[in-house]
């Protein structure tokens, strides 16, 4: 019971318990959408463009409060967003090109900046680069308390609109033809993103966002085929990621927060899609060798063999 | 030769390189992946550190292309479950890989000198301080040779298979009707584009490889449409983002692969704005005239629907068109005067009458 007892009074592991498990549930129920719209790679690109972003911040400001900096990183993010939205409909760029160069580009122009500051001299520049691989023990409740509204807010706007998110996601030709703003919606659904990746540049960094994003949603949609459902298992899968992988890497010795989070992750997504019962591979397969069986006991061998 | 002029040679290569292979990536629509190996590579290096129990190029090497093809494989087999589709298997896989190797250096190497800055934005500007040795003889950066052979492979490669990577790519149908193995030239250009990120990942880093591999391209995409003429123009923007960002980053005194990156990004936006044929400018104007066109032929429908009835005076105000047509005063005497200018119509003290060249080009309108 002590990791319980340490879960709810030791400071450290409960901030990072709780800044994991927020990420978890923001980012897999935004995921989740981005999943079902076949853009989770945009968590990937867009956790990339917010380097510029804080740096500009932190260069505007002098501040290293986390969330002026993390204001930072959503406005370069969504800016990154909205680019490559314009583009992919404009030039005859397709979606994944421009995923990379905009991830690519920002990267690479924050990555300039930041040597740019750290020349400076500024005693303050320190601490700039935990966006980057993430330190999720240097959270504090401050950064919890900012990543509460910052969620708050995203997943408000998500129940909001849940209708009209649940028509574009899965007929936009639909959603089009009974009026809806389809252009204002894809908008609003993909810059939510930005939500989950101001929260998890600090718990999981630049680099794992991408699994953040893609892996709750993924999970989820081999156990159900609803959408509410989906969400709120993704959800509680990102969550249960966020804990265990905090719990386990403040347990065992030099374990990183972000990447134990990340394989927990990865756990979760294997077992679901192996054993998921409704389009799990395993229950798949017997339900096909089932199937097989009985056409062969009424006689349907050529069937079977085809089936097979 | 001094250190810049080897970082500058390092680069240039390192540019012409990747983005030889950049071209067909996104012609094929599998740029990220260039992202998914440069980041999964990780474990790979790490087992190479392992089994050499220290620092070594060879090893190193061999280690990270084989995480890179077992992540090729892996998001092939995710793909294939049809269970998770196309770029969310690589978000699943890459994290994944790049986990397990930052877990296992922070286990078991937390002293060693993997440092994990150096494998997202890369060490080039060190480029001219690791010597490639033979037997004690100094023959010169190793960077600059492993970048030399990677550009010698990577052309080879082009020049066997082009014809094969051309059909494939355009269409992997007839490639496969006429006995092409679509598959099998797939795996080819992954097979390079793991060694080439390998390489150039040792020599520059991360993110400046998936730089270098799409935004050149990109950007030659952008500007024609011929296969040749894109592949030697990302070559050659790819160079130029190379000479041009290492001098951005030495006025700056800023990372060199920082300043790379920063000037395809530059070169990028420029072709954005102002290809002639793709650019946002071009595509804003021929909106634009499209839109007069357009106009003017709906003035002179609406004159030529109201000629020779009663209510013809009155149908050819200028303030009736505005209202029929739901223009604004001011599109309103655009239009007429684009009309005019056209000898398609004239004005008469506040009416607009057809001209016989008008009455032509509405029949030619019907017609079509």
């Amino acid at each position: 019971m002590s990791v319980l007892h340490d879960l709810i009074f030791d400071y450290t592991l409960r901030n990072v318990a709780l800044g994991a498990m927020l990420l978890g549930i923001v980012s897999g129920v935004l995921g989740a959408f981005a999943v079902l719209r076949r853009q989770g790679l945009l968590g990937d690109s867009l956790s990339h463009a917010a380097l510029p972003g804080i740096c500009i911040a932190f260069m505007l400001t002098g501040s290293r409060e986390t969330i002026v900096l993390l204001i930072g990183a959503g406005i370069a993010g969504w800016l990154g967003t909205l680019l490559l939205l314009r583009t992919v409909r404009d030039t005859k760029l397709s979606e994944d090109t421009m995923l990379g160069v905009v991830l690519s580009v920002f990267f690479g122009v924050g990555i300039l900046l930041l040597t740019l500051i750290q020349q400076g001299n500024d005693a303050n520049q320190a601490g700039l680069d935990k966006y980057l691989f993430g330190q999720a023990a240097s959270l504090i409740a401050d950064d919890v308390i900012s990543f509460v509204v910052i969620g708050a807010l995203g997943l408000i706007v998500v129940i909001a609109l849940y209708k009209e998110f649940k028509v574009i996601s899965f007929d936009p030709a639909f959603a089009f033809s009974i009026g809806l703003p389809t252009r204002l919606l894809d908008i609003i659904l993909t810059s939510l993103l930005v939500v989950a990746v101001m929260i998890g540049l600090q718990t999981v960094g630049v680099v794992l966002m991408a699994a953040m994003v893609i892996g709750p949603g993924a999970a989820a949609r081999q156990w159900t085929d609803r959408l509410h459902v989906m969400l709120i298992l993704s959800a509680l899968f990102g969550a249960i990621a966020g804990v265990s992988g905090a719990v386990i890497s403040v347990q065992a010795a030099r374990i990183p927060t972000g990447p134990m989070i990340v394989l927990s992750l990865t756990a979760i997504v294997l077992v679901s899609l192996f054993l998921a019962p409704r389009h799990g591979l395993l229950p798949d397969q017997i339900r096909r060798r089932r199937q097989q069986t009985r056409l062969r006991d009424r006689g349907f061998d050529a069937v079977a063999e085809v089936r097979s | 030769m001094t250190s810049g002029v080897v970082i500058l040679l390092t680069g240039v290569l390192c540019a012409a390189a990747c983005a030889l292979l950049g071209t067909f990536l996104i012609l094929r629509r599998e740029a990220m992946m260039t992202d998914a190996i440069s980041h999964a590579i990780l474990p790979g290096l790490v087992a190479g550190y392992w089994i050499a129990s220290g620092p070594n190029l060879l090893t190193g090497v061999v280690g990270a292309t084989g995480a890179a093809l077992l992540t090729v494989a892996l998001v092939e087999a995710l793909q294939r479950t049809r269970r998770i589709e196309g770029g969310e298997a690589m978000g699943i896989v890459f994290p994944a890989m790049f986990a397990l190797g930052t877990v296992i250096v922070s286990r078991s190497f937390s002293n060693a000198h993997l440092d994990t800055d150096a494998i997202l934005y890369g060490n080039i500007e060190f480029s001219s301080f690791e010597r490639f040795a033979i037997a004690g003889h100094d023959l010169g950066p190793s960077s600059l040779w492993l970048m030399s052979v990677l550009l010698v492979v990577n052309v080879t490669f082009l020049f066997l298979f082009y014809k094969e990577l051309k059909l494939t790519t355009f269409d992997p149908g007839l490639a496969a009707t006429i006995g092409l193995s679509p598959v099998l030239i797939h795996y080819g250009l992954m097979f390079v584009l793991s060694m080439t990120t390998v390489g150039a990942f040792t020599a520059v880093g991360a993110i400046l490889v998936v730089a270098l591999v799409i935004v050149p391209a990109a950007t030659a995409y952008l500007l024609t449409d011929d296969l040749f003429e894109m592949i030697v123009g990302s070559a050659m923007i790819g160079a130029l983002s190379a000479v041009s960002g290492y001098w951005l980053a030495i006025w700056w005194d800023a990372s060199v692969s920082g300043g790379i990156v920063t000037m395809t990004g530059v070169f990028f936006g420029l072709a954005l704005l102002f290809s002639p044929t793709e650019g946002l400018v071009a595509r804003a104007r021929r909106t634009r005239v499209n839109r007069q066109r357009f106009a003017v032929d709906m003035l002179l429908m609406h004159l030529s629907t109201h000629e020779l009835t009663p209510d013809a005076p009155s149908e050819s105000s200028i303030g009736h068109i505005s209202a029929a047509l739901h223009w604004t005063p001011g599109e309103t005497a655009g239009t007429i005067r684009r009309a005019v200018d056209r000898n398609l119509a004239s004005r008469t003290n506040g009416t607009v009458v057809l001209t016989n060249q008008g009455r032509d080009a509405v029949r030619t309108l019907l017609d079509r």
